[in-house]
């Protein structure tokens, strides 16, 4: 009996199992969106401290969110390449970074966009602001090592190496603000921080982006199977080639 | 919709929001196109995979 990894280990099913689930994700990712949008401008009142500007808390909290879940989720594909060699593993985390790395980026904009307004600064060396922005240069640094090796198969290994030493930043960025005096606000616990005509909102983004983000990475990961399956033809074409010429060259060399 | 003296950071926090995620989508779909077309032109000289089934790609 083969175990759900298992069975989605063989890209051609993971293709066309990918193939079915994609419009429904992208479908309901795309609901939610307009409805948690709509929430967010038209159904939630703004702050008695913050006004208005609490609205930036809508994408900006998803963002943050997105931002460790991702890296998590390349960490998990990562050990999933060196531990157990699972064929999608490092196609999961090559998709992955640089979603990653855009939605650091807009916790990292949307945070400091917020910080102005609220705090007096978009930028202050804090903790929190300060492992994020580490966390941003760690998915770059993937992305970098990956596209400097040639060898995809060093570069992978390479990179899942570099993810799993990097994932040590999670714990510090959650409990930056427990650990240390910042200026960012303690970790938001939804059952009791958020008031719940913010909750709502807030949930419903967070479910949203987080499902856009899965639409987004089946398709990435989609498109990285089909460059490697190209890859492969090209070389198959190209030593196909070769054995032709050698074959011709013998011939000619007989008669 | 008034959104109060800071309606600017609110609305530039949405629209970079909106760009960079509407971009990456549009990333997606022409990476994907490309490499779906690169591999029907490959297919069309005659380069088959050797596991592929027919019709799935």
């Amino acid at each position: 009996m083969q175990t759900l990894t298992q069975r989605l280990a063989n890209p051609t099913r993971f293709m066309e199992l990918s193939a079915r689930l994609l419009p429904w994700i992208s479908g309901a990712a795309a609901i939610l969106l307009a409805y948690g949008l709509y929430l967010a401008f038209f159904a939630s009142p703004a702050d008695y401290q913050q006004g208005e500007t609490v609205r930036i808390m809508y994408i900006h909290v998803p963002c943050a969110w997105l931002s460790m879940m991702i890296y998590g989720l390349i960490a998990l594909s990562s050990f999933g390449l060196l531990v157990f060699r699972h064929p999608l593993a490092d196609v999961s985390a090559k998709a992955a970074a640089p979603l990653g790395a855009a939605f650091t980026f807009l916790a990292l904009l949307t945070g400091s966009l917020w910080g102005k307004p609220m705090w007096g600064t978009y930028w202050v060396w804090d903790a929190r602001l300060t492992s994020v922005l580490i966390l941003f240069f760690l998915y770059l640094g993937l992305m970098a090592l990956r596209s400097a090796l040639e060898d995809e198969s060093a570069a992978a290994k390479l990179t899942a190496i570099l993810a799993l030493v990097g994932v040590t930043i999670l714990p510090i960025i959650k409990f930056s603000v427990d650990w240390w005096n910042t200026l960012h606000q303690p970790s938001t616990d939804f059952t009791s921080t958020v008031d719940p005509s913010m909750r709502l909102p807030l949930l419903v983004m967070a479910i949203a982006f987080t499902l856009l983000f899965f639409a987004m990475h089946l398709k990435g990961m989609r498109n990285e199977i089909l460059r490697r399956r190209v890859k492969a033809l090209r070389t198959q074409a190209v030593a196909g080639r070769d054995r032709l010429a050698a074959q011709a060259a013998n011939q000619g060399a007989a008669e | 919709m008034d959104l109060g003296p800071h309606a600017a950071f609110i609305w530039i926090s949405y629209a970079a929001v909106t760009v960079t995620i509407t971009g990456l989508i549009l990333w997606l779909i022409a990476d994907g196109r490309k490499q779906a077309a690169d591999l029907e032109a490959l297919e069309r000289q005659g380069v088959k995979r050797r596991s592929a089934a027919p019709g799935v790609r």
